[in-house]
């Protein structure tokens, strides 16, 4: 999917979740991205995070990186379901 | 009339109450206190006369037939309007009672037509029916009474007819319109033998009726009488079956000759309505045998080609080649599938069982993406279950109602009627709507506070209304300490009481003056039982998932949640949204709301179904859309939807339609999606097959046959087809082995067979050993998912902003007589009602732009352009426009854009920034679309296939 499309779902998703503390809302848009994006939708985000993740806000960029990072070993096998 | 073939107790039945005993004809029976001695002699099985009296109504006492005599009373009481008393006896047939009968029969006889013979009620009239059963043998007074036959026949209704001739003035159409529907249209005009029924406007069709057929299936005679009973004559059998329009999932009696249906009759043990219907369920079904309706399996290699009509198994055998094809060439994921909240659970559920192991993939969405995806992240983040908290009968109990972006004497008319019923005996009512909707001032019924909010602004009126309780101290403590998780209120309370969530601090964009959310805040909070209704106004906005969380924080606070009266409903739009979800139509989850990456629940399946199961969410519908633009998503099913009318952003869908290689379409009729489709599948009416409907209240009503399928295949019988020319092994003989499967699988339906369907009329998930008949309310004494969980609902404005270019926000909506997108609707008759989607203007912004009531006028954003006529409307606000889409050539979702909930993607149809001007010409989209749509509908052989 298109990496400006991506962008801004996941700056939504980070809208809502920035009143939590740092740490939670982190944490709160990496399970929320892992719970409902499918795995190519991911894929195509952390390409765009390696690229620089332009247009990223900081909430949901800290928290597709740390998604990204506990996805690493599947994230490069993940094509296989695809 | 209709109801002498369910048994008729005469008065309403009371449930509740102290058993009183009484002797009716030398027989002891036992009823509540309350009861009438006619509903009290009916239990026992001795049918007083009567002609005034039926149970869906409230005693009248007019008639006369119904008199007893009562030891130790003097005269001879109606039996209606007597109350049972303990050791009343009570006689039911004397020489002096038949002679009063017989007396008022002659009276009544001698005013009234004897054309039995030939009359549309013959053998289905209560009027013949006392005669007989008094014993009638002359009328002393003559025929020759004031028979009303110089007043003509009111036929201007579609549906039935009005023949003063035949009135006998017994009230009880007027009745049933004040105390069954609430509308108040009828009266009796006149005093006397002048006496007769007026609805206060020319005729049936130009007063105020919403042809709900209450007066209808209320009249004793033919006064008022189906058209098509009288084109056809009376039915044979019956066949009792679920409505097939919005959520409310209205029980009917299908009343046939053969296999056709001479009329639709709201079941009075229909425990969603209780007897009453609305115009849609009890009419308009005569889309089901339309001409258009396609009965043969149609494929064609292009878009741009006609059609071929084939076998069943030629378009089986196509449509699985194609998509193996496609899985092959482009990866496991490049298809998916659509199912319907139109079809039946056991139907949804084998769709979504085709692709999770049929394609391999969670490539699965539903309808519901598009209107209530919002409720299920909402409800289950803050209570742990995707569902309202109430049965509908609930709103009798609330003191305080609260309907929020819904229109329900529209969209949900039937439990409409319960509210206002309701309401006219009290309960304080608030409305939370950009748009003065009917509720907020209607007969005997006006809102006490309606806080007409700008669109897009729902999360800051909810916490505004959140933050006067917090900081008025009107929360219950109590029920927050032992309910709820107390940490989770304490950091939400913090944020609701800061000053930029008071009602004066949002005052200056959600446009409602602070203190009309003071007052409406304090009356929810202070004012007994609070229920919370809403709708699609909540849902479809980008914080539609915020604004679900944001009504469950409010309820949660002031202890609205858990007993009888109060509760967070969603009225849902189509008949099977709540079953629709329940099934696993979701890319993330099984049926039963759980997660395709919880092992334990994919291991029950993968052992179930014999094959594994990928643990990964699939694509919802606009991601799959996305991608069939960005060339990655090829292949799609889709079982009765029309998202190319249905969904936002039209352009961008029918581009990642075409995009596609192989769309296959499951439908009744040739629909706008079917325009870009390579198989179609010929879909069957709910009239054509077995199975089951879940209504918004959670309530699984059964669905059954009455005709064979049209084209020869149930849907859910061309699902297995499918499934089998793609390798699946299948195999079911009748959807209740389906039900049984879903029951294996869903502990929530653990406990529900087609048995117990017939055995109890209904069960409202869940449905288990811990609640074996069901659970009418929910989160009684705790949670689903324990404590109740607060969740800070931060306001963030939409991204569709107002500018100069487009000025107005474009809110979008429904109206009683049409139905979604209009596909069964507008082929039936209620286009008399409703014939185009208009846009509604305030004369104010009309004004403006030089528009008069009746102009064509471009309405254009930054998705497109339609043009539509106007009409000039003080229902909405200035600066807003409003329209419905219900007809195909409107193209409504031509204008509404690509943003969508945060949570769930569902789309922002309530808010899209838009210009309005006069112009002559229909927009080039509608001129493109009527000229495309014929050549993309040929079918080989036949010159009138297109619709």
């Amino acid at each position: 999917m298109k990496a400006d499309k991506l962008v801004y779902m996941a700056n939504q998703i980070a809208a809502f979740f920035r009143a939590q503390p740092a740490a939670e809302a982190q944490t709160a848009v990496a399970e929320h991205v892992r719970s409902f994006w499918s795995p190519a939708m991911r894929r195509d985000m952390y390409e765009h995070l390696r690229a620089g993740g332009e247009g990223l806000d900081p909430v949901a960029r800290a928290g597709l990186e740390t998604l990204m990072e506990r996805e690493a070993p599947a994230g490069r096998t993940s094509g296989a379901s695809g | 009339m209709s109801l002498s073939r369910e048994k008729d107790y005469g008065t309403p039945l009371r449930g509740d109450g102290p058993i009183v005993t009484l002797t009716v004809d030398g027989v002891r029976v036992s009823v509540p206190a309350g009861t009438s001695v006619m509903a009290a002699a009916s239990t026992m099985g001795t049918q007083i006369p009567k002609l005034c009296a039926t149970d869906m109504l409230e005693a009248f006492g007019s008639c006369r037939l119904c008199l007893v005599e009562i030891e130790g009373r003097r005269g001879t009481p109606a039996s209606c309007t007597t109350p049972v008393e303990e050791g009343m006896v009570v006689r039911t047939q004397t020489q002096r009672l038949a002679d009063l009968r017989r007396g008022v029969m002659e009276l009544y006889i001698s005013d009234h037509p004897l054309d039995c013979l030939t009359c549309s009620a013959n053998g289905d009239c209560e009027l013949q029916d006392m005669a007989g059963a008094v014993g009638l043998r002359e009328v002393r007074y003559g025929h020759d009474g004031e028979r009303h036959r110089t007043v003509a026949k009111d036929e201007s209704n579609p549906y039935f007819t009005f023949d003063s001739s035949k009135c006998i003035v017994c009230s009880r159409c007027v009745r049933a319109c004040e105390d069954v529907q609430g509308t108040f249209a009828l009266t009796i005009d006149g005093r006397g033998l002048g006496s007769l029924v007026a609805t206060g406007g020319p005729d049936f069709l130009g007063s105020e009726c919403v042809s709900c057929g209450a007066c209808v299936q209320a009249c004793p005679t033919a006064t008022l009488n189906e058209k098509s009973v009288i084109e056809m004559g009376a039915p044979t059998r019956a066949v009792n079956t679920t409505c097939a329009y919005c959520g409310v999932g209205c029980s009917f009696r299908a009343e046939m000759q053969g296999d056709k249906v001479v009329r639709m009759v709201p079941s009075k043990d229909g425990k969603a309505n209780e007897g009453h219907s609305c115009v849609k369920g009890r009419f308009a079904w005569g889309y089901a045998t339309h001409k258009d309706r396609i009965t043969k399996p149609m494929i064609r290699a292009k878009i741009t080609d006609p059609w071929r009509e084939v076998s069943w198994d030629e378009a089986f055998a196509h449509a699985a080649s194609e998509f193996r094809r496609i899985q092959k060439t482009y990866g496991r994921d490049a298809v998916g599938g659509i199912t319907s909240s139109r079809c039946t659970n056991e139907e949804t559920f084998l769709v979504q069982k085709v692709v999770r192991a049929g394609f391999g993939n969670n490539n699965v969405d539903t309808c519901a993406r598009v209107c209530h995806s919002p409720t299920g992240y909402g409800l289950k983040t803050a209570f742990g279950t995707s569902a309202g908290t109430q049965d509908f009968k609930s709103v009798a109990k609330a003191d305080v109602i609260m309907v929020i972006g819904a229109n329900p004497t529209d969209a949900h008319p039937v439990f409409a009627s319960r509210m206002k019923r309701r309401l006219r005996q009290g309960a304080k009512l608030i409305v939370i709507d950009p748009r003065r909707i009917d509720l907020v001032r209607t007969a005997h019924i006006e809102a006490d506070h309606h806080l007409a909010l700008k669109p897009g602004t729902n999360v800051a009126i909810i916490n505004a209304l959140a933050h006067v309780v917090v900081t008025e101290g009107l929360v219950n403590e109590a029920y927050v300490r032992e309910r709820c998780d107390l940490a989770d209120f304490e950091s939400w309370a913090r944020f609701v009481a800061q000053e930029s969530n008071a009602p004066e601090g949002v005052e200056a964009f959600t446009g409602v003056p602070a203190a009309d959310v003071r007052a409406a805040a304090r009356l929810y909070a202070t004012g007994g039982d609070g229920a919370i209704y809403y709708g699609l106004g909540v849902t479809e906005h980008s914080q539609g998932s915020t604004m679900v969380m944001g009504m469950a924080n409010l309820a949660m606070a002031t202890g609205n949640i858990g007993r009888d009266g109060v509760g967070v409903n969603p009225l849902r739009g189509q008949n099977n949204v709540q079953g629709s979800c329940d099934m696993g139509s979701f890319p993330h989850e099984f049926s039963g709301y759980r997660h395709v990456s919880d092992d334990a629940t994919r291991d029950m399946f993968e052992n179930l179904w014999g094959v594994t199961l990928s643990a990964e969410p699939g694509l919802r519908i606009p991601n799959m859309l996305d991608e069939a633009v960005d060339g990655r998503f090829k292949g799609l099913y889709i079982q009765g939807e029309d998202i190319a009318q249905s969904d936002p952003d039209t352009k961008h869908v029918t581009l990642g339609l075409r995009n596609m290689e192989c769309v296959i379409v499951q439908d009744l009729f040739l629909n706008e999606t079917a325009k870009y489709a390579h198989v179609f599948f010929p879909g069957a009416s709910f009239l054509e097959k077995d199975g089951t409907f879940t209504n918004a209240e959670r309530r699984i009503n059964r669905v059954r046959k009455t005709m064979a399928p049209l084209a020869g295949l149930a849907d859910w019988e061309v699902t297995l087809g499918f499934a089998s020319a793609l390798g699946c092994d299948f195999s079911y003989d009748h959807p209740s082995q389906i039900m049984d499967e879903i029951a294996a699988l869903t502990p929530t339906f653990a406990g529900v067979s087609y048995a117990k369907l017939d055995e109890l009329g209904s069960v409202q998930w869940p449905c288990n050993a811990q609640a074996p008949e069901g659970t009418p309310i929910m989160h009684m004494d705790r949670f689903v998912r324990g404590k109740g969980k607060f969740m800070i609902t931060e306001f963030v404005p939409t991204d569709e902003r107002t500018t100069q270019r487009f000025p107005l926000i474009l809110t979008t909506g429904r109206i009683l007589s049409q139905y979604n997108v209009g596909v069964q609707t507008a082929r039936t008759r209620n286009n008399v009602w409703h014939d185009e989607d208009v846009l509604e203007i305030h004369p104010f912004d009309a004004e403006q732009r030089g528009v008069r009531d009746g102009d064509l006028v471009a309405i254009s954003s930054r998705s497109g352009e339609v043009a539509l006529h106007a009409r000039i409307s003080e229902r909405m606000q200035p600066g807003v426009v409003y329209t419905t889409f219900h007809h195909a050539t409107s193209g409504a979702n031509v204008i509404t854009t690509d943003y969508s909930d945060w949570a769930t993607n569902c789309p922002e149809y309530k808010v899209t920034a838009v210009q309005v001007q006069r112009t002559n010409r229909w927009s080039d989209w509608q001129a493109e679309d009527r000229a495309s749509a014929d050549l993309m509908r040929r079918v080989e052989g036949r010159a009138d296939a297109a619709e």
